[in-house]
C-alpha cells in the first residue's frame, strides 16, 4: 500500500542560516533548518531564528554548497599560526617618539 | 467614542493586559464588533494549533504554530477590549460562551482537512485580516486602531506564508495540485459572509470598517494569486453564513468542547 509521499518521503534539503542581529555586525552562523527551496528556507529561518528580535537580515545557504575544512587536516591548516609571535601586534615594542598609540 | 489614556504609535507592542489595565471601556456596540474580531481569530488559533507536532515537517510545525500565536494574541487583545464593556476577563468570553453567543464568521471554524485545506483556509482569511487591519488603523476607536496596527504586520506575513503554499502545491505534483483544487472548494462557500455588512456595523460609523468595502482589494488580491496557481475561483456552491449571529457549522461545537474543557473543570486555575 502506497500514500503519497509515504514511503517515497523525500527529507527536504537542509539550508544554514546566518542572522545579522544589527546593523553594522556580521552575519552569524545561527543553525540549520529544512526547506523544499530557498524561498521557503528563508521564510522557515525567520520564524525559527528571529521569533525573539534577534535579527535585521538573514541570508540563507544549501548546506550542500558550503566546502568545508578537513578535520584530519586540522594540524596542517590550523597549527602553523603557532610560535608565529610576530603576527601579533603585540610582538613589537614601542618605537620611541610614537605618541597616542 | 471613548478616549484612551495611553498613547501608542503604530505597531509598538501593545498587550491585551495593557488594555484591561488602561483602555476605558467601549459602548456595547463596539464590544461586540470587537468581539467579533476576537471571536475570528481566537477560533483561527484553535484549530491552527491542532498542527502543531502534525505538520509535514518541523519547520511547517512552528511556521504554523507563530500564525496561531498570532491569532491568539490579537484575540486576547480584542477579548479583552470587548470584555470591559461587560466586566468580564478575556478569559470569560472565551470560555464560559456558548457556541450560539460566539460571533466568529464560519470559515474560520471549518476543519482544518489535510494541510492543503488548512492552506486554502489561511489563504482567505489571511487576504480578508490584511485588508480588514489596514483599514482599521485608521478606526475612530484608538484601542481599535493600535490592536489593528499590530496585527495589520502579522497578518501580512500569515498571507506570505499561505501564497508561497498555495503557489507550490498548486504546481507542485498532480496530488499536491488536486488536494489544494478541492481545499479551496470546501473553504469558497465561507467567503462571501467575510464581506456582508450588517446594523451593527452600519452603527459604529468611523470605528469600525464596512466588510463589503473590502471585498474589492480582495478580490483582486485572490484572483492574482489563482491565476499565477492556474486556478479558478470555485463556482456552483451555496454561499453559507450565519456566524456573525451566532449560527455556527457542526464544527465549532467540538471544537469549542476541547478548548473550554479545562478552564470549565477548573475554573480560575492558574499556572
Amino acid at each position: 500500500m502506497s500514500s503519497p509521499g509515504g514511503t517515497e518521503h523525500d527529507t527536504w534539503p537542509l539550508w544554514e542560516v546566518f542572522v545579522r542581529a544589527s546593523r553594522g555586525l556580521s552575519h552569524l552562523h545561527a543553525g540549520s533548518l529544512h526547506a523544499p527551496d530557498a524561498e521557503l528556507a528563508l521564510r522557515n529561518a525567520r520564524d525559527l531564528y528571529t521569533r525573539r528580535n534577534e535579527g535585521v537580515s538573514i541570508w540563507v545557504v544549501p548546506s550542500s554548497e558550503i566546502t568545508t575544512s578537513d578535520p584530519d587536516e586540522k594540524d596542517a591548516f590550523f597549527e602553523s599560526p603557532k610560535g608565529k609571535r610576530y603576527r601579533h601586534a603585540s610582538y613589537y615594542t614601542e618605537a620611541e617618539g610614537v605618541k597616542h598609540l | 467614542m471613548s478616549e484612551t489614556s495611553f498613547q501608542v504609535s503604530i505597531g509598538e507592542a501593545f498587550t491585551a493586559e495593557d488594555i484591561s489595565e488602561t483602555v476605558e471601556a467601549p459602548s456595547k456596540q463596539l464590544a461586540k464588533y470587537a468581539m467579533r474580531l476576537g471571536d475570528d481569530a481566537l477560533i483561527l488559533a484553535q484549530r491552527l494549533g491542532w498542527w502543531v507536532a502534525r505538520a509535514p515537517e518541523l519547520e511547517e510545525d512552528v511556521a504554523l504554530c507563530n500564525i496561531a500565536l498570532d491569532q491568539l494574541g490579537h484575540a486576547r487583545a480584542f477579548l479583552s477590549f470587548a470584555g470591559l464593556a461587560w466586566a468580564k476577563t478575556e478569559d470569560d468570553l472565551a470560555y464560559f460562551r456558548n457556541e450560539s453567543e460566539f460571533t466568529n464568521a464560519q470559515v474560520f471554524e471549518q476543519p482544518n482537512g489535510d494541510f492543503a485545506q488548512t492552506i486554502a483556509r489561511q489563504f482567505v482569511v489571511s487576504n480578508y485580516q490584511c485588508g480588514l487591519y489596514i483599514a482599521l488603523q485608521a478606526s475612530a476607536n484608538s484601542t481599535i486602531a493600535a490592536i489593528s496596527a499590530k496585527a495589520a504586520k502579522e497578518v501580512d506575513y500569515h498571507r506570505d506564508h499561505a501564497r508561497q503554499w498555495m503557489l507550490r502545491l498548486a504546481l507542485g505534483t498532480d496530488e499536491s495540485r488536486k488536494r489544494i483544487i478541492e481545499g479551496l472548494n470546501v473553504i469558497w462557500p465561507f467567503v462571501d459572509e467575510l464581506f456582508r455588512d450588517d446594523e451593527l456595523v452600519e452603527g459604529l460609523g468611523a470605528s469600525a470598517v464596512p466588510p463589503s468595502s473590502l471585498r474589492a482589494d480582495f478580490d483582486k488580491a485572490t484572483l492574482e494569486v489563482l491565476a499565477r496557481c492556474e486556478m479558478e475561483v470555485p463556482q456552483g456552491f451555496v454561499a453559507r453564513g450565519g456566524g456573525r449571529q451566532g449560527i455556527h457549522t457542526e464544527f465549532l461545537g467540538p471544537l469549542l468542547a476541547e478548548m473550554q474543557v479545562l478552564a470549565r473543570a477548573h475554573p480560575g486555575a492558574t499556572w
